[in-house]
């Protein structure tokens, strides 16, 4: 084979070896084609485009079936305490501006997602506000700062240190260290440290609301400026003059809960503490008080005076020269009152007006509260800003005499009066930084921003009240290139020791020698850092308060229209602005969300020629303190007549996507007197109606009760004495046999319940409608936010509301039928309030547990109406059948949806990390509600079971209860004749099972005999006259 | 003494032949679409393509395209179900319980109604599909079917899930007592077709009719049975959807007057619905002798009757609201007259009670152009006692805190227009393609009532 040489050929051509073929030999085709011609030129050619085509479209298919990458990655090395599925609760401290909160941070996974109260702290006593509930979702702002900026870029820590440390070196006038009030120890001492490296450092801390006028008065007074500390647990009598204690004065959750405390009735305890409050928009502290007179706020001085007047002439004292006041007969009693429980009474007054204050302090003495409902040793150390040296700062700053500024975690370009002068004289300033965690309108003007964790990522203490402690420590490592400010402090100062070590090493010097049970340092940080909390008895000299001489100086009276303040329980002072969980939180009062609006009386309002519709009102033109804005005005009922309320902490202009643009800044219109901050602005005031068309969105416009006692019920304290059940409502059903109670009239045969019964207890008494539980709710649930447009659609997704009610005393009239209808749809001008929080009433006998379709919403064999999110098809009947319209329908796909970019917990990477686990995220289409927190149930009794016992009353509480910082809700197993909710309701067995026996305990809507878990507390008002 | 019955008035006018009645019918079918019919058709198409973006809308985007709200549920969905399953009343009353009472003026309008009454039924249908979250499940998950989920079953105490079977039920009864009616006709139609395609389509749908008196003899006895079975479903269905309300706790919905009332208002506007649309047919294909001024007062006094029905039922529902002493009941009914939608029970109490009233004039009740009117007057009336009982009952019920106001948006205009369109595509299709009298039926009458015969 190997000489045979074959040859094989194709065609006749290549035997001949034809030079035609030869040619071409080489080439697929051995014929001319046109396509190679195109492929020699320039430009795509036929091929080109089928392979670009080609790749075309399998990029484009591939793009649209693009699948997400979700990545899990599991724990190589599991870290010691972070089990998957199991939470871990740190004790911490909220530090926001100049106001805290002891909480306890609930982190999954190594995530903050829930904060609750610390109850080992006296602090705040284990109550939180919607505010700080809310704050861990600011934890995970994607706007806050990812690096450290120098000169407007981005930096590193190094470049930026380098710089700071050689500029505040250079520096050779005053460096100004503005910041709201610091009662941290560590922080003051890291300060001092930076003190000590740059001498020309001076500290200038203001407050939004400033208490410089009671500082001062009570330096004058007692020597010692500083805030005592209140109990108003001990007071009998309560007298506030514009002081919102239960809202946004000082220290509110620890506030509400000592209220509350007064406010609890029960069998053995059928007194209550009596609150007289003088003011002039309608707060939470007047919508609670028995007797409320709306006043001018020129007004209260003299108001505050004939009180004083009325209590020396009984004490004998000195009297001084008071104007006349408009409501004499309400200061008359109430200081019939306060001289009757003298030593029990507590009298507070929010003005900033130092002669007003030190009238306060001499009241409070005649009635000797001093030592028993004031303490002014363990003085409140969370209001220091003085306002005469923050404006003899920007008077400095303007004038050149300022070379550098150190912004720590404040923003006073925004919320200060003297914002645009503090903006404008920073231009001449050689050098400011800021420590802000974000470019708000403060640090978009420096040079150079340092931004501080966010407090969930930090190490700090505080001293809120002298001599008890709290401590903050991280729950997550820092999320971006931020640090600590006062670790920036120390670097600055050329210090290189950790804030933690430092702080360590402060206690150790400080708190560690001054207490005697623990020897060893460690174990008693251990133990301080688990409780969050440490107290010692304050080594200072004890005050004694003696005679206080008064120099009360009467102001002019107001002309005009008066302009009021006020800081609403929700955004606050306008620092969290970005927090969309709080911009949905429905005002407590108006119940408006996403605006400030100016609220004015319903007679102003006709004044103006104002006549709101559904939602819709005007702008009107607002000109006070030589500014002008345009705001949407709303009818207040409530709102003294000649006065017009304002909110502050709306406005930002630099706060982040959620807060920009909402509403408008009211700080610009606070005006100086005397270097005082004021409040109101009682003279030059004008509103002027314009013609444009505005919509305030609401989650509720229905304002009264319209008089259905089987929605509220309510009675006077007296009434109450006589009998336990006044004010209850008892319907009847007529039968062929005669009047049967509903609950004896049914189709039903009941369920049974085995082995828990959970239900709910909502005391009306003790509610102050702070909204703490609904941020609560919100944050435990995944509760979507979405937006003012669809709030304006009435589609608010909360599960938790709570329902605000106006109700007066009605004169007998004539009206009857469709006339009184129609009046009593109409709030009155000063009205009573009542704060009613409504969730699923969990009903055994449910109305919409009959009528789904697919049996989605079904009975727990524990008494819990649950629903299956899987099973819902979205037919909204259940809905509709719910009488107490509690039910949430998902209108649209509220996560993962760019409609939606207020929902900020759901629709980008960073805020879904707030999300908690254990509950699903509710698709579009399908219904939900208050679940009585099932998780939270069913966690507790696992645990229980993994332990080998029964759950133990108060280890398993919902979302709402645990926050509530008045105890007004409480959750429990009716099963346990032993729990709290067992014994409240004094619950018995009886012929058709469990009886309750506590007369004030009422199911809303009895008549339709839907049997609810939740159990409602009739409203006790201390008043004289009935109000049936 | 003797007494002689008065000769009978011919229910077919203009001295018909059967042969004449064939041509009448069939021609219809047979020749090209009139210009009117085109026009009417794209009307109808534009309606549906205008209201399928809607519906687009609002299987992309949520309920939330509709108005709807916490307080609010329901709105313009469930009113337009409602509504339009009342117009799907008339047909099978006028076959079924008018068969059975041998009312033979009903044979020349009932294959018009009952075609009206199927389509109405679909558009009836769509509602509660398209009102659910998610439809894409909802379709299947609310009917009894065994499945793979585990223990997952519908639940038999939800009315909704009555009115699955109550619709379904009624749907099936309908169309096949339509279309076995059709059966003799489509025959006709193909025997006289000129055209294979047309010859095969209408024997296709003729079922192989072959006219024998063994089949015609099955054929009535099948009407009959189904006239049977279709009677109760008459008072049934409305009884049934009734229920999504009367069993309900809210007030304003839970009475039990509801079944009557909601009955006699299905007939009243089915008939009105029947009206509206016959005048036109009987106008455009020039069938006045077929359907004479007789039927058509006729109709008028179902009208009246059925009116003074719903009439009477809603001043009961005031006085057993007064009467009962609930106060939520009291209110909702006060609410309802004076509240914020007064203007829709005024629309409402003038429609349907006042407007109709003016049948007791005979020369209204047989005036066309009044009927005409008055008949779309009740159907206005109608819709909006729907949204009246629906909406105003739900805007303000127990807890003042939640009243809220509805307003609509534009989906829920749209998707209203879409089951117009769809209303109206599918009638003008009946129309120009299936004859739109019985002519089986009518040839049965032609002899004993026509004028021409007599001669």
């Amino acid at each position: 084979m190997k000489n045979n040489k074959k040859q094989y050929w194709k065609g006749l051509e290549e035997l001949t070896k034809n030079p035609e073929f030869e040619k071409y030999a080489d080439k697929e085709f051995a014929e001319y084609l046109p396509i190679n011609d195109e492929s020699e030129g320039e430009g795509t050619n036929r091929r080109d485009f089928l392979k670009m085509m080609g790749f075309g479209i399998a990029a484009a298919s591939l793009a649209a079936c693009e699948a997400p990458v979700r990545k899990a990655i599991p724990y190589l090395n599991k870290p010691v305490d972070v089990d998957p599925g199991v939470p871990n609760y740190y004790a911490s401290t909220y530090l926001n501006g100049s106001d805290f909160c002891s909480i306890v941070v609930k982190t999954r996974e190594g995530r903050p997602i829930k904060i609750e109260g610390n109850k080992l702290s006296s602090l705040s006593g284990g109550g939180t506000s919607a505010q700080v509930q809310a704050s861990v979702l600011s934890l995970y702002d994607k706007e806050r700062l990812e690096d450290p900026v120098l000169d407007g870029k981005a930096t590193t820590w190094d470049a930026l240190d380098k710089a700071v440390i050689s500029k505040l070196g250079s520096l050779s006038g005053k460096i100004a260290l503005v910041s709201n009030s610091i009662y941290s120890p560590s922080t003051a001492a890291a300060l001092d440290a930076l003190k000590a490296k740059y001498s020309n450092i001076e500290e200038i801390a203001y407050d939004q609301v400033s208490f410089s006028g009671m500082l001062n008065a009570n330096e004058k007074a007692f020597g010692k400026r500083a805030i005592p500390s209140y109990d108003f647990s001990k007071a009998k009598t309560i007298v506030s003059f514009d002081a919102d204690f239960l809202g946004e004065w000082l220290n509110s959750p620890l506030f509400n809960k000592q209220f509350a405390k007064t406010r609890k009735l029960g069998p053995n305890k059928k007194e209550m503490s009596r609150l007289y409050s003088f003011e002039s928009n309608l707060s939470l502290t007047g919508s609670n008080s028995d007797y409320r007179s709306a006043i001018k706020a020129s007004q209260q001085g003299a108001y505050i005076a004939n009180l004083y007047n009325d209590l020396a002439k009984k004490a004998g004292a000195p009297t001084v020269s008071a104007g006349k006041v408009g409501d004499s007969a309400n200061l008359t009693k109430a200081a019939n009152d306060l001289w009757k429980s003298k030593g029990q009474s507590l009298v507070v007054s929010g003005s900033n007006d130092e002669s007003v204050q030190g009238l306060v302090n001499a009241i409070n003495n005649l009635l000797g509260n001093y030592g028993s409902t004031l303490d002014l040793n363990a003085a409140n150390n969370t209001r220091k800003g003085d306002d005469s040296k923050m404006v003899n700062f920007v008077k400095d700053l303007n004038a050149g005499n300022v070379s550098g500024v150190i912004f720590f975690n404040c923003n006073p370009v925004y919320d200060h009066a003297l914002g645009k002068s503090i903006a404008d004289g920073l231009k001449k300033a050689k050098f400011s930084v800021s420590t802000s965690s974000r470019k708000d309108e403060t640090a978009s003007l420096v040079n150079a921003i340092a931004p501080d964790n966010h407090f969930l990522e930090s190490w700090n203490d505080a001293e809120p009240t002298e001599g008890k402690f709290t401590l903050t420590q991280p729950t997550i490592s820092n999320l971006f290139n931020t640090r600590q400010a006062q670790q920036s402090f120390l670097a600055w100062s050329g210090d290189q020791t950790s804030y933690f070590d430092f702080i360590k090493e402060n206690w150790k010097n400080t708190n560690f020698t001054n207490q005697t049970k623990e020897t060893n340092f460690d174990k008693f940080w251990d133990q301080c850092l688990h409780d969050g909390a440490f107290e010692v008895a304050s080594s200072a000299e004890a005050i004694e308060v003696g005679e206080i001489a008064v120099d009360y100086k009467a102001r002019a009276a107001g002309s005009g229209i008066e302009l009021v303040f006020y800081k609403n329980n929700s955004v606050g002072d306008g620092s969290q602005a970005n927090n969309p969980w709080l911009q949905e939180m429905p005002d407590p009062i108006t119940k408006a969300v996403w605006d400030n609006y100016l609220t004015i009386s319903r007679k102003m309002a006709a004044d103006l020629g104002l006549t709101p519709g559904d939602m819709t009102t005007k702008l009107v033109k607002l000109t006070a303190n030589g500014q002008s804005i345009t705001i949407p005005a709303l009818i207040q009922p409530g709102q003294a007549q000649g006065t017009v309320g304002l909110a502050l902490g709306y406005g930002r202009s630099n706060g982040g996507k959620v807060a920009n643009g909402v509403g408008q800044n009211a700080y610009p219109m606070i005006s100086y007197k005397n270097g005082f901050q004021e409040m109101a602005v009682t003279s030059g005031v004008t509103v002027e109606l314009t013609d444009e068309t505005y919509r305030v969105a609401q989650t509720q416009t229905h304002e009264t009760y319209m008089d259905r006692s089987n929605v509220v019920q309510e009675a006077t304290l007296s009434e109450y004495k006589k009998d336990a059940s006044a004010g209850r409502a008892f319907p009847m059903i007529s039968t062929y046999h005669g009047k049967e109670k509903p609950g004896n009239v049914s189709l039903w045969e009941g369920h049974k319940y085995p082995n828990h019964h959970w239900g709910m207890i909502v005391d009306m008494n003790s509610c102050t409608g702070c909204g703490a539980c609904t941020v609560s709710c919100q944050a435990e649930n995944n509760v979507p936010v979405v937006g003012k447009a669809e709030v304006l659609n009435r589609r608010e997704m909360t599960w938790l509301r709570i329902d605000r009610y106006y109700s007066h005393t009605e004169e007998a009239d004539e009206l009857s039928g469709l006339d009184k209808l129609k009046k009593m749809e109409v709030p009155a001008d000063n009205p009573e309030v009542t704060f009613q929080p409504m969730m699923c009433q969990q009903c055994n006998n449910a109305p919409c547990e009959t009528v789904c379709p697919v049996a989605a919403t079904n009975h727990s064999t524990e008494g819990i109406n649950q629903m299956a999110y899987n099973r819902c098809i979205g037919t909204r009947y259940c809905a509709n059948n719910c009488p107490y319209k509690v039910r949430r329908f998902n209108w649209f796909k509220y996560h993962d949806n760019r409609q939606f970019p207020e929902n900020t917990s759901m629709n980008n990477d960073l805020g879904k990390m707030v999300l908690n686990p254990d509950v699903t995220v509710r698709a579009r289409g399908v219904m939900e509600k208050c679940s009585f927190c099932v998780q939270r149930v069913q966690y507790g009794k696992l645990e229980a079971k993994k332990e080998g016992r029964r759950p133990v009353d108060g280890e398993i509480t919902s979302a709402c209860a645990s926050a509530c910082p008045s105890e007004a809700l409480v959750f429990g197993d009716m099963k346990d004749p032993n729990s709290r909710i067992s014994k409240m309701l004094r619950l018995e067995d009886g012929e058709n099972g469990l009886e309750v026996k506590e007369e004030r305990a009422y199911n809303m809507l009895e008549e339709i005999n839907v049997k609810p878990n939740v159990w409602y507390l009739t409203k006790i008002r201390n008043k004289e006259e009935s109000n049936a | 003494m003797h007494a002689e019955s008065v000769v009978r008035q011919p229910l077919v006018t203009g001295g018909k032949t059967v042969h004449d009645i064939t041509n009448d019918i069939c021609g219809r079918v047979e020749e090209k679409p009139a210009k009117s019919w085109m026009l009417a058709m794209a009307l109808s198409l534009s309606l549906l393509a205008i209201g399928g973006y809607y519906v687009y809308r609002l299987l992309w985007h949520g309920i939330g395209e509709w108005g709807l709200n916490k307080t609010v549920g329901w709105a313009w969905d469930i009113t337009n179900f409602v509504w339009w399953v009342g117009i799907g009343h008339a047909g099978t009353l006028i076959s079924a319980i008018l068969l059975l009472f041998r009312q033979r003026w009903r044979m020349a309008i009932n294959r018009a109604a009952e075609a009206m009454t199927i389509f109405a039924v679909i558009c009836a249908a769509m509602f509660p599909i398209l009102h659910m979250g998610r439809p894409w499940l909802g379709a299947y998950w609310a009917l009894p079917l065994p499945n793979t989920f585990g223990s997952l079953w519908v639940n038999f105490n939800s009315p909704l899930l009555w009115d699955v079977f109550a619709i379904s039920t009624y749907f099936s009864v309908s169309l096949v007592f339509w279309y076995i009616g059709l059966i003799p006709d489509f025959a006709s139609i193909r025997d006289r077709a000129t055209t294979t395609v047309r010859k095969a389509v209408y024997g296709a749908l003729s079922f192989g009719w072959d006219g024998a008196s063994k089949t015609w003899s099955r054929y009535e006895t099948v009407a009959l049975v189904l006239a049977g079975l279709a009677t109760p479903l008459v008072l049934s269905v409305h009884t049934i959807v009734s229920f999504d309300f009367a069993t309900s706790v809210i007030p304003g919905w839970h009475t039990t007057i509801f079944p009557p009332y909601f009955v006699a208002g299905a007939i009243f506007s089915g008939f009105a619905m029947v009206l509206t649309l016959l005048l036109v047919t009987r106008k455009v294909y020039k069938l006045e002798d077929y359907i004479t001024v007789q039927h058509i007062e006729l109709m008028n006094i179902v009208i009246i009757v059925t009116g003074s029905i719903v009439g009477v039922a809603y001043i009961t529902e005031f006085f057993i609201a007064s009467y009962s002493g609930v106060e939520a009941e009291q209110y909702a009914f006060i609410n309802r007259a004076f509240g914020p939608y007064w203007w829709a029970y005024a629309s409402m109490m003038t429609c349907n009670v006042i407007s109709p009233q003016l049948f007791w004039f005979k020369s209204i009740r047989t005036n066309i152009a009044s009927t005409f009117v008055i008949s779309i007057i009740v159907n206005i009336g109608m819709w909006f006692e729907r949204f009246v009982i629906i909406v105003t009952s739900l805007h303000r019920d127990y807890i003042p805190s939640s009243w809220a106001m509805f307003y609509p948006k534009a989906a829920d205009i749209g998707v209203y227009l879409f089951s117009f369109g769809f209303f109206f595509t599918a009638f003008f299709l009946f129309a120009k393609f299936f004859p739109v009298i019985n002519m089986a039926e009518v040839k049965s009458i032609v002899k004993a009532t026509s004028e021409k015969t007599d001669k």
